[in-house]
Parts: structure tokens; sequence; C-alpha cells
């Protein structure tokens, strides 16, 4: 494993008012590759996800405990520019959430909040820069101006990404992308990933064991917020240390 | 058997129709008989001079235009301070306000306060706006008066239409690193603005044919002028109206006028919340379009 990961959780704990989601969680992600979380539903995969760009700051009575470092520095605690935390750590969620104004504007509109938009051409540069590299420039150039309401599905999903890439982040994290989503547009979406870690750490979650086995690199295994086994995918997958784990990616449960 | 079960599920369900129908005619039709009633009575009062002109004579000649004036002046005013207060009360309650005992409670107040009498808010008016702030009887008290009048109307109806954006729009915001503000004023306010503004207009039109609370806090009997600052006292439509139907010393003679008054506050009013309703179908569907 690389000697300093890019996102590391340490003895990371997450409440919901009393209940306790996550006990001492410790999972490193490492730069450009894939770590996928998996578990069964209600094991805290997407609330671990969320600590990591602080998603879970607007959730009311949350308390996180433990600490999460990215390059090495603490981004928990009062003084974090959470804003700026979020544009280095980019998000996906379960269920494709363009907003309702045009595809370019969609991808827009980070560049725009951020004040990163720029001259017109150089705005117009990065849309379908950004476009291209989530695989969904060929299908829509001629209809940039249309409703991002009237893309598929899977589109939709991948306008998100597009959105997520076009403010330049360094991490991606996918929240169960591909949940709500047709197998084909599944698989689109899994070639994407593949190729976005060459230039990203993606961190993703999901339900779907076939998935993690195709598109990660290191997988962690969750199941009642606690960390059951965290390795390299193919080891998870064919030689895991964990009955549980065994037992869980044989379908055994879950 | 079998087939009696059926009639008796059918006969209970023609009854159960039968009898919503039967409400929501009636309801229908009380509508249709006021509207019926004014608009034949006081149809044939209504002309050019009718609305262009003051009353003459003791009210018994001459038109309603100070009281149209007074009117829309008044609710110009409960717009100015009702609109932004109702809409900013809103968004911090949906959007800032954390979920607790003390902003439940500021919630049940509101929806209470939108439960108080209007006579109610006419004495508060008086002793607020006209004796402590010393604004006098005038359509600047009358018009604040009908502004706290409003705005529970204003901030409820403002927050359902913030309710009813997704969540997902904020986040989503917020994900690409987005201030809460940034996120608010261009990923929910933009959607929720058709809801908030039909709700408002609502609000208003239900402000303008108030009588109660402009009665001791500006409304004039007779004026022989338009106000002509904020702090003149006005005459006003349901007031002029009111006086005419119990107060006139010759009822009989003004009743046509009355009719033709009550015809034109009506309209009034339906216009308002015509124009509601036109303007949220537009912004939604220029929304859709863009």
């Amino acid at each position: 494993m690389d000697p300093r990961p890019k996102i590391e959780a340490r003895n990371l704990n997450f409440f919901y008012g009393a209940k306790r989601a996550l006990k001492d969680l410790n999972i490193a992600c490492h730069e450009r590759k894939v770590t996928a979380i998996i578990g069964p539903s209600g094991c805290g995969k997407s609330t671990f996800i969320r600590t990591l760009n602080r998603m879970n700051d607007v959730v009311a009575g949350t308390r996180v405990k433990g600490d999460i470092l990215v390059d090495g520095t603490s981004i928990l605690g009062p003084k974090v520019d959470v804003v700026e935390l979020r544009k280095r750590i980019g998000m996906v969620f379960q269920k494709p959430n363009p907003f309702p104004k045009s595809i370019f504007d969609n991808v827009a509109y980070g560049l725009r909040i951020n004040g990163m938009a720029g001259s017109r051409e150089h705005l117009e540069e990065v849309v379908e820069k950004s476009l291209r590299e989530a695989a969904l420039w060929e299908e829509v150039k001629d209809r940039l101006k249309e409703n991002a309401f009237s893309l598929s599905g899977g589109q939709q999903q991948r306008l998100c990404i597009a959105r997520a890439l076009a403010v330049e982040p360094e991490v991606i994290l996918f929240d169960e992308p591909c949940s709500a989503i047709d197998p084909i547009a599944t698989a689109k979406i899994e070639d994407l990933i593949e190729r976005l870690k060459s230039t990203y750490t993606v961190v993703i979650v999901t339900h779907n064991m076939q998935q993690a086995a195709r598109v990660s690199d290191y997988t962690a295994f969750l199941m009642m917020g606690e960390l059951v086994e965290f390795g390299d995918t193919r080891t998870i997958f064919t030689a895991p240390s964990q009955k549980l784990t065994e037992d869980y990616i044989t379908g055994r449960f879950g | 058997m079998k087939r009696r079960l059926s009639f008796r599920k059918a006969a209970v369900q023609a009854f159960g129709f039968f009898g919503l129908r039967a409400a929501t005619g009636l309801v229908l039709a009380v509508l249709v008989l006021i509207l019926f009633d004014i608009g034949s009575k006081g149809a044939g009062t209504i002309t050019w001079e009718f609305l262009s002109q003051p009353p003459r004579r003791g009210m018994t000649e001459g038109g309603i235009f100070p009281a149209i004036y007074g009117t829309l002046l008044v609710t110009l005013i409960t717009a100015v301070l009702a609109v932004p207060l109702g809409m900013g009360a809103a968004v911090y309650l949906n959007e800032y306000a954390r979920k607790n005992r003390l902003t439940r409670l500021i919630r049940l107040s509101i929806r209470n306060l939108s439960g108080v009498p209007s006579i109610v808010y006419g004495l508060f008016g008086v002793i607020l706006f006209v004796n402590i702030f010393k604004f006098g009887t005038s359509v600047l008290s009358a018009g604040l008066t009908l502004g706290l009048l409003t705005l529970p109307w204003t901030i409820t109806a403002s927050e359902e239409a913030l309710k009813q954006v997704p969540n997902a729009y904020r986040e989503g915001a917020l994900a690409l690193g987005a201030t809460k503000w940034q996120s608010i004023r261009t990923n929910v306010l933009p959607y929720a603005l058709p809801g908030m503004l039909t709700g408002t207009v609502l609000g208003l039109a239900r402000a303008a044919g108030e009588t109660a609370p402009i009665m001791f806090t500006g409304a004039a009997f007779s004026l022989p002028i338009l106000p002509q600052s904020v702090k003149d006292q006005f005459m006003a439509l349901p007031y002029h109206l009111y006086i005419m139907a119990t107060q006139h010393h010759d009822i009989g003679k003004v009743r046509p006028l009355a009719y033709g008054t009550a015809l034109v506050l009506i309209a009034l009013v339906l216009g308002m919340n015509l124009g509601a309703v036109i303007l949220r179908y537009r912004l939604r569907r220029r929304q859709r379009r863009f």
C-alpha cells in the first residue's frame, strides 16, 4: 500500500442523537484508487461516505468522534472551511439529482457559484471537457440548452458526475450511484469510474457486490456500523479472513 | 350472497359519491349565488363616472374613485410590510432554524395568529401604530395593521412552497461547494418563488377586503380630497360599503351604489386571486422551459 493514503478515517464514530451509527472505523482510501464500501442496508455505508465531505453537518442532532484526515490534515473541527472541502471532495448521490436548469447550466453551476466561470469561452470549454470526461458529450452536445430533466436516468447520473468533475475535485464520492439506474446505464457508469481513477481518488458505496468486485481496488465491509474487514478487493472476494465476510459476499445473508 | 354483497358495496359507493358531489355543489352554489346577486344588482351602477368620480350629495350620487384609490394604496403598503417580512421569516424558519421546541412554538404561534379575529388586529394597530409610533389615523397605520394580519398567511404559504423544493437540490448545491446561502438563493428560492408569490397575493387579497382593522386605524367616512401622503386618512372600498349598507341615513337610496361598490370590491379581490394563479402558471412554465 502507498505510504500516505489520500483519505484516512481514524477511530471514526458517528452518532444520530444517542444512536451510534459508526463504531471506531479505521479505513484508508488510497490516491487514484477505487475504494468500495459494502455491507447490508443500514450498516452505515452512506453515513460513512457522507462524513468524508461533511454532508452530515446538515443533519440536525448528529455528532462525530474520532478523526478524518485528507492529505494528512484533519477535516473535522470548526476551523475547517467546509465549502472549500466540498470543492475538493465531490459527491454523486444515490438518486440522480440534476437541477431544473439546462444541461449546460447544470455543469456550469459549480463553476459559477465558486467564481471559477471566467469568460464565456472558458466556461464552455470546461463544460465540454467535463461532459466528455463523464462520457456524455456525444449524446448531449446538440441539446445543451435543453432541460436536464429531459435526459434518461442514466444520462442524468452522468450529468451529475460531469457537474462534480467541473469544479476539479481531487476525490469523488459515489453514494450508491447505480441503485436507481438500469443495467446498461450501470455498465456505462462502471466504465466511467474505471477511467476516472487515473485522475481522481474514488470512494464508492454500493450494495451490489459484483459492482464492488468489478470496479474497486480496495473493499471495506461494514456491518452494523463496524468494520468487519478491509483489504484489497481480490483478497476480500477470494480469500476473506472473516467468516462473516465470506457469508455476506456469497449471498448467505444481506 | 355474493351478488347481494356487491350490490351493497355499489350502493354505499353511490351514496358516498353523491354526498361528496352534494357537498362540493353546495359550496359552489353559495359562491354562484353571491356573485349572481351582487352582479345582477350592481352591474347597472358600474359606469365610467362611478369608477372615476368621488361620491356626491351624501353618497347618494357620484362614484367611488377615492375608495378604489385608497384600497389600492393601503394594499400596497400592506405588501411592502408583509412580502419581505413574510418571505424572510419563511426562509429562516424552513432553511435555517433548528427543529426544536422553540421553533415549534414559533410555528404554532404563527398558525394561531392567523386565527385571531381581525378586529383584534385593528385595536392592536390603534395602540401600536396610531398611538405609540404616532403615525396617527392614517393610511400608513392601516396598511401596517393589515400587514400584520397578512403575515401569518404569507409566512405559512411561503414555508409550504419552500418545503416543496426537494432536498436533493440543496444537498446537490452544497456538495459542489456552495455556501448555504448560495444554495438557497440559486437552487431553492427560484423554484419556491411561484408558490410563495401565490400565497402572498392570496393573503393580500384577503387584506384588501378587510374592514375591521382599518376602521380605527385610518379609514375615513368621507374625504373631500385623496390622501396626499401616507400620514393622511383614506377611503376604502370595504369600509365605504359598510357605511352605505348600515350607517347611511338613507339606506334605501344608496342601495344600488352599495351593490356597485360590492361588485367592484369582489372584482378587485377575485382579480388579484386570478392574477396570482396566472403568475404561478407562467413562472412554472418558464421554469420547465427556460
